[in-house]
């Protein structure tokens, strides 16, 4: 057959071109900027299965948490920055830490790993934590990458075309997708295109008559000096983030929800999130906003309030109404297939989506239902 | 209190607006980060002005300024910039925010550097070091210096240097100056006396002012000891064989200068690429940015000097003050003076970019390991690496896949370079785009994390180099002594 | 132009104080900066980069490229360039991020 263009030099894109390669697939990517030019270069590199309640993105997390580790072997992981440092939930309440603990149970039900600790312990485990916490839980399968380098790494040997606009999806007599039309006019033949446009991911879409409602969920970090060289033990071991974390991710509320998400680096210095808010694209950095990062990482690791931010950045999340990616056959246009609307969770989704995709397009059985990410489902 | 104008930047350019606007009856707040006004311009350790050009034309406006109702803050340093509808919020590290319904930025520069192999070598700086050393603590920058890179900026340097007793042993530029004669009715009188003088008291001393020069290497063990100087071609390269060996204690080095305006695109101001490869606001001739009630002069709105700066500045007044329905601080004949002389100035500068271009050929004298970003250590390697292997194409790209620009300084030193070695290496021209990466930065000074949540504890004294802001009064002109607290 | 050449050009500044360096005293004058009087004493660097431990000192010299960072009476990352020298302050060689993080 002729081969598969992937529309989206993104961590998804990639993934999805990694294992089309590997299932022998000719592979073509098409992206309007640069590699990894859209969320994947705007977040933390999260890999978490700890901020999933039991359901199809858990259970997607965990197939792709084990994906990642081999995908890292493949990589190296010195050069995508490979940390399995797994995550620190920390409870600022006794309720909190009730909340935590009911969630964990569901969770290792589930099949996550995870284990409960008291204020005592969660200061051995992570020192420099704020004293008078309630406790938390450790989840050693959480891990950190750094997403720009697992992007590019990740694209190494597949055909890679930067400034590239998709224009136009083109079709056969039956409907079916033939093929892709860029901006400079050009047609690329296809006998499928996967939709892994992040963000912009109804564009595409819509174009095939298909609606996915995704829309930007806008978040911002801060970056600060760096803490330590490469030789050094990181003031902050894990990724550590408050039980409301979870909350803000699954809430529905467009006003600016935050909670601390907080680690440090391979290079030494430390990210300190997060917010979420839909407000379209607007990219001014509101003052209040870092603000309140701000204070929440002073709260947690008091040795903060002198170290210096350097710069902040931004970037939009391809948020679904439901909370659950897309990724699956287009309902209208054989031939098309999407793989977007991942939220915050696009690095650590990036390798199952992946391995998802690739398996439907080569008529495999994905190892996850993907029944429940369908594109139909928004009819 | 909403100020009606809040000038960013105490240099020529901010200086002029704010004694201007604040003569014609406006409420002004003037915010400098510098514990001194003057810029970089008129930076200076005593009152004397001695080695200073046009320190009378300094002198009039600080007088002018501490006659007024202007409130001069110094010290201050702005880390982020926000609208307020129907103004703006300014963030001062240690101090309330500023609220105005007009804002000017007037930041202006720093100098602008390319790699070479060695350049991280102590004792390497730039000629705005050298400057600042002398000027502001009368310390020499070496016993046997050597001056290179491009611009006009390197003769006062090597001048300043000879008058303090160093040894110069050679100014090096890499354009060709000869060039200015192609449009000699953009030169005045009183530029080409400067240059003349300079170039007269260099040649009275025996010291080589060697044009199409650069300097590609320097070396030494600790710190720089010699550097190696080659003749360039037609198309900026270095000439095969042509490199001789100089010996020197120090090396100040630039080409030309940046500006600094992560401030306004916070806001939105729209920029544009100028000819000197810099990105720069857009602004019309009254300073007026894409952003109603956001302002610029001076070098943020194009490099043009001293001069240009002062025009500039009082222009924005001129609009301010009528925009507060106060009465023009200038009489038609004296604005299209000012706008007369904006336009000739603005001429030389066009040319003068033309004249000092970096050499083109400047990326051939990378070696794998002469680093790009200094803040980070990444070296030419690591940036060609992601652009061929790793198919980075934009600057933003590289930075995210290299670290450059994302150390200390926020790629205020390695920017421009970086961004024109993604475009070389891409086989394309320098865009706009490139350049932006570098030059946002949504938090503008490194500020502690207790002060960016609000938590108004001031940094104790020496933290972050500065004893930070200070309201200025009349008679608090004084130099600090060692017996200050 | 006759005039000029006698005017008597200014020499430095004359040092009316001490400050510490690495536990040697460094002389400097009122409205120096650290930096300065360094530089005048003949320190050419005084950190090593986290990377790969290379000397660094001034570069810039207006407080843009953070290569001058220093540690002063126990504060790390002190501009050197833009910090004030003042009597008995103890300035200390800063290895990479420094220590006290």
């Amino acid at each position: 057959m002729t081969g598969v263009v992937v529309v989206g030099a993104g961590i998804v894109g990639a993934a999805c071109a990694w294992y089309l390669a590997r299932a022998g697939v000719e592979v073509t990517v098409l992206e309007r900027d640069t590699v990894a030019g859209g969320t994947s270069s705007a977040g933390e590199g999260n890999i978490l299965v700890s901020d999933k309640p039991p359901g199809p993105v858990l259970e997607l997390a965990l197939w792709s948490r084990r994906l990642w580790q081999d995908v890292a072997g493949e990589l190296g992981p010195a050069a995508i920055e490979w940390e399995p440092k797994g995550g620190l939930v920390v409870a600022e309440s006794p309720s909190d830490l009730d909340r935590v603990h009911r969630l964990v149970e569901r969770q290792r039900a589930a099949g996550v790993v995870a284990t409960e600790l008291s204020a005592d312990q969660l200061s051995q485990v992570e020192p420099r934590l704020a004293s008078g916490l309630a406790g938390g839980a450790f989840f050693p399968q959480d891990a950190q990458v750094q997403p720009m380098l697992a992007t590019a790494y990740l694209l190494k040997g597949v055909e890679v075309r930067t400034g590239t606009e998709v224009r136009e999806l083109r079709t056969g007599p039956s409907g079916e997708v033939t093929g892709v039309r860029t901006a400079d006019g050009t047609v690329v033949p296809a006998a499928a295109v996967v939709n892994a446009t992040g963000v912009a991911g109804a564009d595409l879409a819509a174009q095939a008559g298909t609606r996915l409602p995704i829309e930007p969920r806008r978040g911002f970090i801060l970056v600060t000096e760096p803490l330590r060289g490469a030789r050094e033990p990181a003031p902050i071991r894990h990724k550590v983030y408050t039980a409301g974390y979870a909350d803000a991710v699954a809430s529905d509320d467009p006003g600016v929800q935050t909670a601390a998400v907080i680690e440090c680096t391979r290079a030494g210095t430390v990210l300190i999130g997060s917010s979420r808010e839909r407000r379209g694209f607007d990219d001014a950095y509101p003052v209040p906003v870092l603000r309140r990062l701000a204070a929440q990482a002073v709260a947690l690791f008091p040795f903060l309030a002198r170290v210096r931010v350097l710069r902040a950045f931004h970037g939009f999340r391809p948020y679904t109404p439901d909370h659950l990616p897309v990724i699956g056959p287009d309902p209208r246009m054989p031939g098309l297939w999407h793989a977007c609307g991942h939220e915050g969770a696009g690095i650590g989704l990036a390798p199952a989506t992946g391995a998802m995709i690739a398996a439907m397009i080569t008529g495999g059985a994905p190892a996850v239902d993907p029944a429940p990410f369908s594109p139909a489902r928004f009819r | 209190m909403t100020y009606d104008l809040a000038v960013v930047g105490a240099g020529p350019a901010g200086l002029a607006a704010a004694v201007t606007a604040a003569q014609a009856g406006c409420r002004v707040a003037l915010l400098d980060a510098a514990p001194h006004l003057g810029g970089q311009f008129w930076r200076h350790r005593d009152s004397s002005g001695a080695g200073h050009r046009a320190w009378s034309v300094f002198a009039t406006l600080r007088a002018a300024l501490l006659d007024s109702d202007v409130d001069y803050h110094a010290g201050a340093a702005v880390w982020a910039a926000e609208a307020d509808p129907p103004g703006f919020v300014l963030h001062v590290e240690g101090m309330a925010p500023v609220v105005a319904r007009h804002v000017l930025f007037a930041t202006g520069t720093h100098d602008r550097s390319l790699p070479f192999p060695g350049w991280d070598l102590p004792g390497v700086v730039t000629p705005g070091a050298a400057q600042a050393l002398l000027k502001g603590s009368g310390v020499p920058v070496g016993r046997r210096v050597v001056v290179a890179g491009a611009g006009p900026f390197l003769l006062p340097v090597a001048v300043g240097l000879l008058s303090a007793g160093v040894q110069v042993v050679g100014v090096y530029e890499a354009g060709n100056p000869w060039r200015y004669l192609y449009r000699p009715w953009v030169l005045t009188a009183a530029r080409l006396r400067e240059a003349a003088g300079y170039l007269a008291r260099l040649a009275r001393r025996g010291v080589p002012y060697r044009t199409r020069h650069a300097v590609v290497a320097a070396r030494g063990t600790g710190a720089v000891s010699e550097v190696e100087v080659a003749r360039l071609d037609r198309h900026g390269r270095p000439v095969a064989g042509s490199a001789r060996t100089v010996a020197c204690d120090a090396l100040a080095i630039g080409y030309g200068f940046t500006p600094q305006i992560e401030l306004p695109l916070a806001l939105g101001c729209a920029t544009r690429l100028d000819v000197d490869g810099n990105l720069v606001l857009e602004a019309d001739l009254a300073g007026r940015t894409s952003v109603a009630g956001v302002f610029a002069a001076g070098e943020v709105t194009g490099v043009g000097g001293a001069s240009l700066a002062l025009v500039e500045g009082r222009l924005v007044a001129a609009v301010v003050a009528l925009a507060c329905g106060r009465p023009s601080p200038f009489t038609e004949l004296e604005l299209s003076r000012l706008l007369s002389r904006r336009s000739a100035e603005r001429r030389f500068a066009a040319l003068m970019h033309q004249v000092h271009a970096p050499p083109a050929g400047w990326v051939s004298w990378l070696d794998d390991r002469t680093p790009v970003c200094r803040c980070e250590e990444v070296p030419y390697a690591a940036v060609r690496a992601a652009v061929t292997q790793l198919r980075a194409t934009t600057g933003r790209a590289v930075k995210g896949l290299c670290r450059t620009g994302m150390g200390w300084c926020q790629g205020r030193v390695c920017g421009h370079a970086t961004a024109a070695l993604t475009a070389h290496l891409c086989g394309r021209d320098l865009g706009p785009a490139d350049l932006e990466t570098f030059a946002r930065r949504p938090v503008a000074q490194p500020v502690t994390l207790a002060t960016l949540a609000g938590e108004g504890r001031p940094d104790r004294f020496p933290d972050g180099g500065r004893p930070g802001p200070q309201r200025v009064r009349p008679g608090d002109v004084s130099p600090r002594t060692s017996a200050d607290p | 132009m006759s005039g000029r050449s006698r005017r008597r050009r200014p020499g430095p500044p004359a040092p009316t104080f001490t400050f510490q360096f690495d536990g040697r005293p460094v002389p400097a004058a009122p409205g120096q900066t650290v930096a300065a009087a360094l530089w005048a004493a003949g320190v050419r660097s005084w950190r090593t980069t986290r990377v790969t431990g290379a000397p660094r000192g001034l570069f810039c010299g207006i407080g843009v490229c953070f290569d001058c960072l220093v540690t002063i009476d126990g504060t790390r990352n002190v501009r050197a360039c833009l910090a004030p020298a003042r009597a008995g302050m103890r300035v200390t060689t800063q290895v990479g991020v420094g220590d006290d993080v």
